[in-house]
């Protein structure tokens, strides 16, 4: 069980791959060890606003870790300061790769990397002082979203320069994905900003706006972004070629087309027209995910099995999972007579933490295992500890994810139910929320695992690199300074 | 999709659609929504913008994060029609023939006769009601079709009539909520108007409500010595939840702007978009028949 991952970078590392890689490092080194951070911070507040269902009084004297703030920063963390960053790392390495162009200015996309996360601390810290502008996974208070605009416009640029002069003469199908992704969220998140904080617009049209802006990020970034790493290292885990090109094409479009009409939900205050098109969009996003899963079936086979020796295949067989299966849950979170019972319940947060954690999540520590032991040319410190987070992790989204969803179908079938009082109603789901708790208990202890690895491994590497020359520099100097 | 320029105009064509068609097109129909004469029978401007207080109330229920665990909007399934006999006219005989060909009365009529208004049948198809009121018509009975909105909400009683564009176009930030944890808040207002009722609540959930899971928001109150005479403002407060003797529990201004806030929620204006008959135009209903 322990012996296997050793061969896992093999397949696609060339001798002309060690000069990328290696204009690589800073930028990835600053974006991953970062992602790590926020991912523990995120899943710590995660724990933090779950553990209040155990005792409403936990931490509730302190105005700063109130239910409401600790519960937004663990969205924002986890989607700004994890998800986006880990996701946008990823995406660097895979264009550079791809086109086998080093990075054209690395110092300046870790630069970017760092306001990146400068802008996640100011946005976290303003959540928390009670500066949070109350839109779901719009959270950041404006300053905050400018500095993140900026830090995202610096690492997108210079990943997409990348691409200049490149040898081959297409494009793979996970640089669609990316590029488009990156053009993304500019467009997306400028409008939230400006029609949101900056410029409100009126009344309800503020919500649209909201939930416009969390479906494309949610939705089409992530989705573009997630597939893109999946497109590029299922056929390398598994030494195939992608089965079509042109279902990956269709899964594109279609995911485009459909995800980013999604978003408003059944029953909401606007003119019926907008639910009943966004419901039928949310429907139709079926399509993609049936796209992806016969591709990626067709390629790696049955993914789990495939990819069962390797630690990266198995995040990302069980994000593969994930995707589908979280396809099929929206799918069917937007149906009219289904939505009636789940909305305004934990069946949406069930299905809202399947993509988050289970597909997005997933993917991209499938993504950091595969590609940190290539940029900094070692193997993981400790190998069963990555073993340990895939099983903590796929136990604690289950652990998660489950409970969460038949509460929350029961929950809403008892609201439906005006004979039910509504303390009955909110108390039914106390035992699935508590069992929800393990859950989030087992991520913690699970993304732990993941930042103490990285710590150890940059700590090694700082050993064989720096240290050798550190020590040169000094035996270089200290002469120079005797002689005199 | 071999060139990257096609990868961009393929997202940007992808994202311009749905920009212009779900966000600008919603701004236009919605977006410029204007304060309006719209309720029915009077004249009177709705919304109102809201008072100061409960403006800055508003702030403090956004940044305590109030909208993770309340919604602020009501759903309704559709709406019913009850038939209100309102004056029985001279033909009395005409009238209990119609009434019990229509099924009603049958034991015994003549109870209709009596307390005008009176709801003659609940929960009718608009069809059914208008037939029904045509025939009180010819038997020289007046009859009234009100519209009752019906759903699992307005029977919690978290309000009249579900909520629309109109009852929101004066909040900043809209925090409309998407889960309910705790109740729904649209009517907050009129269901709970106990100004005392809410600081206890929001000082020791458990005192008013047996059971919740409401975090209390004691860094909302100030504990502190009771001075020559205990203050006004001060929370009456059970034995097992009452400070030490000598002190005294007093609200915030925070506190205070937030209980302004709740108190401020109703959307119970009847307009045409969510047509209801009000119970306002029910109590005056007496008086209007006896000309």
């Amino acid at each position: 069980m322990m012996d296997c991952p050793s061969q896992s970078p093999s397949p696609a590392a060339g001798p002309d791959t060690a000069p990328v890689d290696a204009s690589c490092r800073a930028p990835l080194f600053v974006l991953f060890s970062g992602a790590a951070l926020w991912l523990v911070l995120a899943s710590l507040c995660s724990l933090i606003a779950s553990i209040k269902f155990h005792s409403p009084d936990f931490l509730a004297g302190c105005a700063w870790l109130t239910y409401g703030r600790v519960r937004a920063v663990a969205t924002d963390a986890q989607t700004y300061g994890f998800a986006m960053q880990a996701a946008l790392g990823a995406a660097l390495w895979i264009i550079a790769r791809l086109v086998g162009n080093r990075v054209a200015q690395p110092g300046l996309i870790a630069f970017g990397g760092i306001l990146w996360n400068l802008g996640v601390l100011v946005g976290v810290t303003g959540i928390l002082a009670g500066d949070g502008t109350g839109f779901e996974n719009f959270e950041m208070p404006r300053y905050a979203a400018l500095l993140l605009f900026l830090a995202y416009l610096v690492i997108a640029l210079w990943t997409v320069l990348t691409l200049r002069g490149r040898r081959q003469a297409g494009l793979d199908p996970s640089q669609w994905f990316l590029l488009a992704a990156l053009f993304w969220f500019p467009w997306i998140h400028s409008t939230a900003t400006l029609l949101l904080t900056v410029c409100p617009v009126r009344g309800v049209m503020q919500s649209v706006v909201a939930w416009w802006y969390s479906a494309n990020l949610n939705g089409v970034w992530f989705g573009l972004t997630g597939l893109a790493i999946l497109f590029y290292l299922l056929p390398r885990l598994t030494d195939r070629t992608l089965h079509s090109r042109h279902l990956a094409l269709f899964a594109f479009w279609t995911l485009i087309l459909f995800g980013s009409w999604s978003g408003i939900p059944a029953g909401a205050p606007v003119p019926a027209w907008m639910p009943a098109l966004s419901a039928v969009a949310t429907v139709l996003t079926i399509v993609p995910a049936l796209a992806v899963a016969v591709n990626v079936f067709q390629t790696t086979g049955c993914p789990c099995c495939r990819t069962k020796g390797i630690p990266p295949g198995s995040f990302l067989a069980v994000g593969t999972v994930s995707f589908v299966l979280g396809g099929f849950l929206r799918a069917a979170g937007a149906v009219p007579q289904i939505s009636a019972v789940t909305r305004f319940t934990w069946f949406t947060v069930a299905q809202s933490q399947l993509a988050a954690y289970g597909f997005v999540g997933m993917t991209l520590f499938g993504a950091v295992y595969y590609i940190v032991p290539q940029v900094a040319g070692m193997e993981w410190p400790c190998r069963r500890s990555v073993r340990a987070h895939f099983w903590l992790a796929t136990g604690g989204i289950l652990l998660c994810v489950a409970p969460l969803a038949i509460g929350g179908v029961l929950q809403g079938l008892k609201l439906n139910n005006d004979q039910v009082v509504f303390m009955d109603v909110t108390q039914s789901t106390l035992l699935f929320l508590r069992i929800s708790t393990l859950g989030e208990l087992a991520l913690v202890i699970g993304n732990l695992l993941l930042a103490v690895n990285l710590v150890r491994l940059a700590a090694r590497y700082s050993r064989t690199h720096f240290a050798p020359a550190w020590k040169s520099a000094m035996a270089e100097l200290e002469p120079a300074e005797v002689k005199p | 999709m071999n060139y990257g320029p096609l990868v961009f105009l393929a997202a940007f064509f992808g994202l311009a659609v749905s920009w212009f068609g779900a966000v600008l097109a919603p701004q236009i129909q919605i977006g410029r929504l204007q304060q309006e004469t719209n309720m029915v029978n009077r004249a009177e401007l709705y919304p109102l913008s809201k008072p100061g207080l409960a403006r800055q109330g508003r702030d403090v229920y956004r940044a305590e994060g109030c909208a993770s665990c309340h919604t602020d909007q009501v759903g309704q399934t559709g709406t019913v029609c009850d038939v209100v006999l309102t004056d029985t006219g001279t033909n009395h005989t005409a009238l209990i023939e119609t009434l019990i060909k229509s099924g009603l009365g049958r034991s015994n009529p003549g109870q209709f006769l009596s307390q005008l208004p009176k709801t003659i049948r609940q929960g009718m198809t608009k069809d059914q009601a208008d037939l029904l009121a045509r025939a009180l018509k010819s038997a020289g009975a007046k009859a009234q079709i009100q519209i009752v909105p019906t759903g699992p909400d307005i029977a919690r009683g978290w309000g009249k009539r579900r909520t629309v564009a109109q009852d929101y176009i004066y909040d900043e930030p809209v925090l409309l909520g998407s889960l309910r944890v705790g109740p729904d808040l649209a009517n907050a207002g009129v269901r709970l108007p106990d100004r005392n009722w809410h600081l206890r609540h929001l000082y020791s959930p458990r005192v008013e409500v047996k059971g919740s899971l409401m975090p209390p928001y004691r860094y909302l109150f100030k504990l502190r010595k009771t001075g020559r005479q205990p203050s006004p403002d001060a929370l009456q407060l059970p034995e097992a939840f009452a400070p030490p003797a000598g002190f005294e529990v007093v609200p915030t201004p925070e506190a205070g702007a937030l209980v302004a806030y709740l108190l401020s929620l109703r959307a119970d204006a009847v307009l045409f978009e969510t047509p209801m008959t009000a119970p306002s135009a029910l109590a005056t209903t007496p008086g209007a028949p006896a000309k």
